[in-house]
């Protein structure tokens, strides 16, 4: 058991400690790193989270499962959808409710567009935390049409409690596919801009190739999912492992890289958004008619016992636990968040690195302050 | 070549004689240094400003916004505002901070931007002191700043100032060396360190043709070294605002952090009328052998418009730079230092001597 | 292996364990004191080989405190879910799986953090979340704070 604990860290009283964050450009939040520096390069990093931690958990004990829904929009604010699918789903496979398919095609639809924009917001800020500060307004930019599609069919841009067990709260906009039709055309032209603009830079390559290599067994055993997951080639894709809604009637790759270094995170979330394009382009088109929900009990009561439910984020896995004991409210629900285990491999990563190296691999892990902290 | 038209010389004289005459030489020279004093102050001020609001415009450009468009027509009066808001702005008293060094710091860095301009040549007869050292001068002064930067770090008592403090002491002082190497070339091109020399060198066509590949592998590195001599992006990791915040301005609010501020547009100012004077003709006027229509529409334009032109363009190219670069990392820059520039530039060096023995540039 | 081979096998090594019914994953009720045990057999034998712990809940049952491990192999594709309970609500505690799967080692703080189950021979067993100085454990169901939390 000893040599697994390599990476515990030991503190020294003359250490030179230097605090990055809760308040910091690159920490994406309030997050804080108790960093120790040897002249630039980082000995040790510990992580300090909760400063925004509002007890969701705790709250949904207090709340019925339709109400959970709109709490879980807070956690992963950047993949708001696939958060409320997986109470949805839960919920819906503990009562063995079967949804209409236009519902499954709406909610994979929906998935993915969440999906590509938050990959957008993450290569904005990834290129900030390089320096690049141009990347920001490119991706803010083709970001835009997939906030307005959602602005459309539900009102909101970034929080859209638009899931409820049993379906959609209601049909979307006329134009919703029209619109879709047009973003992916769009954004097949203007994708290959990103690569010119920051993938082929010889800098960029310089600071992201052979940095802060993660190894598929460590990816496996710290739970490193999602695209930095699948960078080190661990093979976590829950759309494609554990298919949900209608990702079982898509044919798509799931993105795999072995170098496991910032490039190769990096690179899996480009071609993640290539990928999800994919999917949108086999799902618009054949989307069915019919019902957007199907009727539900005014008061969901799920049966006791438990219930897992595992979706893919734009981060990584999801994981929605729920405890019934039978009543209105739920007993317990446990959040698995992909953050929460992304977190903690920073150490790993980072120590021995340079400052700059830390920032270049906390970016490229993609991290959602609310998601740890929850 | 007919400079006359434009040629200053004769109305620097002119105002000279007429202050001795009316006066003892002494308060002559008093007065004339008056003169020069506010005329830098009101032309630091004026380029600061707006080098300010071209950056916005330029890195507008690059991503796709329009940048400042509301104050006044074009937004050109954006930055003044902006400079009011920051002569307004609370001085935040530090508390565990060395007061003296803190407060001296700003100044030196302004100061020794200021001492650069004095040796520039605008336009014929148009510089402050024409040193026959001014090279050497420029490149003594222009590294004083650094220690300016190094004061302000140390002393705001701060782990993120320190750090960019000691980035930036580090890379001032690596790329100190290319810079000055690089301009070394054109001093054996030329024969010369006196930059009106240099520039009359250029008046049958500018170093960067005359000197073929060894000047343009010059420029190139001029180029690059300045720019990160400046602490600007891609080599802006004595700020960095991704890993340490601000860096060494950390600390400073208000005015002085506006001196910072003002101080590095200046210093880029600088670089790049030495890039401007040294490689691309200074105030020179391009010339085709030959075609001397055209040559002669060249003269007509006043040779202080050509030089602010080709700092403008050089000045473009280096906010070209940072707004599409990601940063370096500190091992990575020092590498690229010591490991390709310097080599490379004393190689160039060896080659142009040997160019100029032989006499295989266009004379 | 299907969930009738995995029982089978988890049976030769401890006998006498209880399989709740669950539609999802085969489910294991383990004593406290052979966790360790059965969990380092699950994560070490190559026809199991649970190498990745995808969830780590602790939850207040009411009387009873529990911790869940949720297990997957990503070589073989089966799961299953562990659980562990305790009566003692004063000082209960468990041993740490963190050496076995490293991402435990933080659900696990996060555990003691707001439900207060200690992990023998956890690393660094300190609150997550919370200030040290909190008191209580505000998941607990009998956990009291009138001024943030409303009871309807």
């Amino acid at each position: 058991m000893e040599e697994i604990f390599q990476d515990i860290i030991i503190k020294k009283s003359d250490d030179y400690i230097i605090n990055m964050g809760p308040q910091h450009p690159s920490t994406h939040g309030v997050l804080r790193f108790e960093l120790c520096l040897l002249g630039e390069t980082v000995k040790y990093i510990i992580p300090h989270c909760g400063y925004i931690h509002r007890g969701i958990e705790k709250m949904c004990e207090k709340n019925t499962y339709q109400q959970i829904i709109h709490l879980t929009d807070r956690f992963d604010y950047l993949s708001a959808h696939m958060n409320n699918e997986a109470v949805c789903l839960a919920v819906e496979n503990a009562l063995e409710v079967e949804v209409p398919e236009r519902v499954k095609y709406i909610r994979t639809i929906l998935a993915e567009l969440n999906r590509i924009a938050s990959h957008q917001l993450w290569w904005c800020a990834f290129g900030m935390d390089l320096g690049a500060l141009t990347t920001f307004f490119y991706g803010l930019r083709d970001r835009e049409p997939i906030l307005d599609i959602f602005e459309e069919s539900f009102g909101s841009r970034l929080l859209h409690s638009f899931n409820c067990p049993g379906g959609l709260m209601h049909d979307v906009h006329p134009n919703f596919q029209k619109k879709i039709k047009d973003f992916i055309k769009y954004f097949r032209k203007i994708l290959p801009e990103y690569d010119q603009l920051l993938t082929g830079n010889i800098i960029f390559q310089q600071r992201s190739i052979g940095m802060g290599i993660l190894s598929k067994e460590d990816a496996i055993s710290y739970g490193v999912t999602g695209p930095s997951g699948r960078g080190s080639g661990f093979k976590c894709d829950v759309r494609k492992h554990h298919p949900y809604s209608a990702y079982s009637k898509v044919d798509f790759k799931e993105i795999l890289y072995t170098e496991g270094d910032t490039f190769a995170r990096y690179k899996a979330r480009i071609d993640e958004m290539w990928e999800s394009l994919n999917i949108l382009e086999q799902l618009v088109d054949n989307m069915p008619a019919g019902d957007y929900t199907v009727k539900m009990k005014p008061i969901i009561k799920l049966p006791a016992g438990d219930y897992f439910q595992r979706v893919e984020t734009a981060r990584g896995e999801l994981g929605c636990y729920i405890v019934s004991d039978g009543n209105k409210n739920p007993l317990r629900v446990k959040f698995r968040t992909p953050n929460f285990s992304n977190l903690f491999i920073i150490n790993k990563l980072a120590s021995g690195n340079k400052i700059a190296d830390l920032v270049a691999i906390s970016g490229s892990l993609d991290l959602v302050i609310p998601d740890i902290d929850r | 070549m007919d400079f006359n038209i434009y040629d200053f010389t004769s109305f620097t004289t002119w105002v000279h004689n007429a202050l001795t005459s009316s006066m003892s030489p002494g308060w002559a020279m008093f007065v004339e240094l008056a003169i020069v004093g506010v005329v830098f102050i009101a032309f630091y001020a004026v380029i600061g400003l707006y080098l300010v609001y071209a950056e916005r415009k330029v890195c507008a450009l690059i991503q796709n916004r329009k940048g400042p468009n509301r104050v006044g027509p074009f937004g050109l009066l954006q930055t003044i505002a902006d400079l009011f808001k920051l002569l307004m702005k609370e001085l935040i008293y530090i508390k565990n901070a060395d007061k003296f060094l803190f407060n001296l710091a700003p100044f030196i860095v302004i100061i020794a931007s200021f001492m650069a301009i004095a040796a520039l040549p605008f336009a014929k007869g148009l510089h402050a002191i024409d040193l026959n050292i001014g090279i050497f001068y420029l490149f003594a002064v222009s590294s004083l700043g650094v220690i300016g930067i190094l004061l302000a770090g140390w002393s705001s008592n701060s782990k993120y100032s320190l750090i960019g403090a000691i980035r930036s002491g580090a890379q001032v002082v690596s790329y100190e060396l290319s810079v000055g190497l690089a301009l070394l070339s054109i001093v054996i091109f030329s024969g010369s360190m006196q930059l009106s020399t240099i520039v009359e060198s250029q008046a049958n066509g500018w170093w960067i043709i005359k000197g073929h590949i060894p000047a343009i592998i010059s420029f190139l590195i001029f180029l690059v070294a300045s720019t990160a001599e400046t602490n600007r992006g891609p080599f802006d990791l004595a700020e960095a605002e991704s890993e340490l915040t601000a860096g060494f301005h950390t600390e400073y609010s208000g005015i002085k952090f506006a001196f910072f501020f003002l101080a590095e547009y200046m210093n880029m100012f600088i670089v790049a009328a030495i890039a401007a004077t040294v490689f691309l003709g200074g105030w020179m006027p391009f010339h085709i052998p030959g075609l001397d229509g055209m040559n002669h529409v060249m003269d007509y334009i006043p040779p202080f418009v050509w030089f602010m032109g080709k700092t403008a363009f050089i000045i473009f190219i280096m906010m070209w730079f940072k707004w599409t670069f990601p940063r370096l990392r500190i091992d990575q820059l020092l590498k690229l230092e010591w490991k390709y520039l310097l080599p490379l530039n004393l190689m160039n060096i060896v080659l142009i001597a040997f160019i100029v023995l032989m006499g295989w540039y266009i004379k | 292996m299907t969930n009738d081979q995995l029982k089978e096998k988890i049976n030769g090594w401890i006998s006498g364990l209880e399989f709740p019914e669950n539609k999802q994953y085969l489910e294991v009720v383990v004593p406290a004191e052979s966790l360790l045990k059965l969990a380092r057999l699950l994560r070490e034998t190559p026809e199991t080989a649970f190498d990745y712990l995808f969830c780590l809940s602790g939850v207040d049952y009411g009387k009873q405190l529990g911790v869940v491990y949720h297990l997957e192999s990503t070589t073989h594709n089966h799961a299953l879910v562990l659980k562990v309970k305790t009566d003692d609500r004063v000082n209960p505690n468990f041993d740490t799986v963190c050496g076995l799967w490293r991402t435990a080692e933080w659900h696990e703080r996060e555990i003691f953090d707001l439900l207060g189950i200690k992990f023998n021979n956890h690393p660094d067993m300190r609150r997550l979340f919370l200030d040290d100085e909190w008191v209580g454990y505000p998941l607990r169901k009998d956990y009291k704070d009138d001024i943030n939390i409303i009871e309807r």
